[in-house]
């Protein structure tokens, strides 16, 4: 066990170390030394003066010795400055992170709920009418890229149904925090969480569906029924707890990556998350802010693959071999 | 487990009629797994309606120029009198323009179909080269085993747990968008899937006799791996594959939906619904509606099939969508 999880966090560690070394050469590949300062210069600049800021930001140093000092400080806590406004990285991150966690775990806790639950009705009621119905709805919304979902529900639900709704639904609005105001966090989030949710759940209907079918055929089920059990019991008690390690597994996948920035959910919404500002960090080739963000999403998901398959190990001894 | 299904569990319990009116039951046929997928996949309803679909978008992305010169209105032709109305926005469906304008006052099917023709292009090339990698690296892996198979192992762990949409973002902001590009970059995020199928199906099939026995042959490396193990890999790559178009398609749609996907003019489906939510909400329904509907249509068309395919190889329902 101890020999498994260290070779994980030495991976762990190579992966993070090859992303960032890969953004890192991406950006002195591409335009962004130039455009960085450039922009910051002004259109009347001087030769001189695009120089004396390349200077000041290091941008003149070799490519080696600048990535060495980025990383030397982020081993020592420290992300470095953005380029424009000269906030720290930290404090920018601070700033964005509450948004996109916010709209994760409101819609990780809605797709789990729904995804389950209509995995199990269709899983039961296999074949039927309900699972059919299900299967096809979970297919659409599969199929929906997510800012045509997103848009859909700002025009049904905030402007075209907001006499009907009596303006409850709201989008394009100031970030309200948790502590604030709660309800108004909730208002604004709302339409986001449906969106990410929806998008999202298909998986878990099909995947609970599937992990169901399966476990309600095991030899265990039978000796539960013929015991005399209720059917609900026999369902929920056994059923169900065996047949959720997959959806567990994917959640975490899932969580993980959308921590990163729910990129475009976050676009469409006009919510300044992780996504919203690494894009435009992005568009300014804010190199010191996109390669914060950046590990930051690698690092959700390379915990999260972490704990999944320690998760596994735990429960399953053979995963430890492999 | 196809989405309507009574077409197809049907299928599974009637034997097809051997020819020429012999005795059902008598004969005894040998029918090649290959010829079984195909004879389920025609009697799926599902998979019918929505192969004809996805071929009615092929034929209107294959004559887009016809809808041109039907209309009398090439795809990037703005018309400044009859295509805007008095403050320059998109003017809705008429005889003129069946489906409106955009926000240049371009003629908005001619658009919508040539858009069809960068994300089938783009979807369908990605996916083929994504698969192309994927397969001879899962190949390689899983045959050679040892160094080979750590080495592209650990690759496909790194690729497995980067963040695609952000690592994606910067590649094309820096390399500068356009058809190739995204078709290259959606591949090559794409392949670690492919590559873990592959490689596990072959590990499993590398011990089995029929390897022994094409080694004990003199059959070398090459050999074996595309005469023996290729051809027994090669339906779950394909069930992979018809899956992988339409998040290709979805992925192409969301980088330019984000802004860095083929360049202006050029007419695509992320590229029009992204300027049009600037345009829906001030009553020009028509510019986000028609594009949105023509992508989820396609990557509805594109699942269903996948699925379909998914089921005629194996009936039982497998754990492929996830």
């Amino acid at each position: 066990m101890i020999r498994f999880l260290i070779r994980r966090i030495a991976l762990a560690i190579l992966v993070l170390w090859l992303v960032s070394v890969g953004v890192f050469a991406l950006f002195f590949i591409g335009p962004g030394p130039n455009q960085v300062a450039r922009v910051m210069a002004g259109r009347l600049a001087t030769a001189a003066r695009i120089a004396q800021i390349r200077h000041d930001l290091h941008l003149d140093q070799p490519i080696y010795l600048q990535y060495w000092h980025w990383l030397w400080n982020l081993l020592h806590g420290d992300l470095g400055y953005d380029y424009y406004q000269g906030q720290s990285v930290d404090s920018v991150i601070k700033l964005a992170a509450p948004i996109t966690i916010s709209l994760v775990i409101g819609a990780a806790i809605i797709w789990l709920v729904y995804g389950v639950l209509t995995g199990v009705l269709s899983a039961v009621k296999s074949r039927s009418l309900l699972d059919r119905g299900f299967t096809a709805s979970a297919l659409t919304f599969y199929s929906m890229p997510t800012f045509v979902l997103g848009f859909s529900l700002i025009w049904l639900l905030s402007y075209e149904g907001n006499s009907l709704f009596g303006g409850f639904f709201i989008a394009h609005e100031q970030w309200i925090s948790f502590t604030s105001n709660p309800l108004g966090w909730a208002r604004l989030l709302i339409l986001p969480w449906i969106t990410v949710a929806l998008v999202t759940a298909a998986t878990y209907t099909r995947l609970t569906r599937g992990s169901m079918l399966d476990v309600m055929g095991e030899d265990y089920i039978r000796t539960a029924r013929s015991k005399g059990m209720r059917e609900r019991r026999v369902i929920l008690r056994h059923g169900l707890r065996a047949a959720l390690t997959p959806v567990v597994t994917q959640a975490g996948l899932d969580i993980g990556a959308s921590l990163g920035g729910v990129v475009i959910t976050e676009q469409v919404f006009g919510l300044p998350g992780l996504g919203w500002t690494a894009v435009q960090a992005i568009n300014q080739q804010d190199l010191p802010l996109i390669m914060g963000i950046v590990i930051l999403a690698s690092v959700f998901v390379v915990v999260a693959n972490l704990v999944v398959d320690m998760l596994y190990a735990v429960l399953d001894p053979r995963a430890r071999l492999n | 487990m196809s989405i309507i299904s009574s077409a197809h569990g049907e299928a599974e319990a009637q034997p097809v009629t051997p020819a020429g009116g012999q005795p059902v039951g008598k004969k005894i046929e040998g029918r090649s797994p290959w010829r079984l997928a195909y004879e389920r996949l025609r009697a799926d309803r599902a998979a019918i309606i929505s192969l004809v679909t996805i071929i009615v978008i092929v034929l209107c992305a294959v004559f887009a120029p016809v809808f041109a010169s039907i209309t009398g209105h090439p795809p990037n032709v703005q018309y400044v009198n009859t295509g805007e109305n008095a403050a320059g926005g998109p003017v809705p469906p008429s005889s003129l323009f069946w489906l409106g304008t955009d926000s240049n006052g371009r003629d908005l099917l001619v658009r919508i179909v040539y858009g069809a023709r960068i994300s089938l292009e783009i979807g369908v090339l990605s996916t083929l080269l994504a698969v192309a990698l994927g397969t001879i690296l899962g190949l390689a892996a899983g045959f050679f085993g040892r160094v080979v198979d750590t080495i592209i192992a650990r690759i496909v762990d790194v690729m497995l747990s980067i963040p695609f949409l952000l690592l994606a973002l910067s590649l094309a902001y820096i390399v500068g968008p356009s058809v190739l590009v995204v078709t290259f970059i959606i591949g090559g995020f794409s392949w670690a899937a492919v590559a873990r199928i592959v490689r596990g199906q072959v590990m499993t099939m590398r011990e089995k006799e029929y390897i022994e026995a094409a080694r004990a042959l003199g059959a070398g490396p090459w050999r074996i791996m595309i005469i023996d193990l290729l051809p027994n890999v090669i339906a779950q790559v394909i069930v992979y594959a018809s899956l992988l178009i339409p998040l290709a398609i979805v992925a192409e749609a969301g980088l330019s939906f984000l802004g860095v996907g083929v360049p202006a003019p050029t007419a695509d489906w992320g590229e029009m619904i992204s300027t049009a939510g600037g345009y829906y909400q001030y009553g020009y329904w028509w510019f986000l509606f028609f594009p949105s509907l023509a992508l989820l249509l396609t990557t509805f068309a594109f699942n269903i099939f996948g699925d379909s395919v998914r089921d005629a190889f194996d009936p039982r329902g497998g754990q492929l969508f996830v």
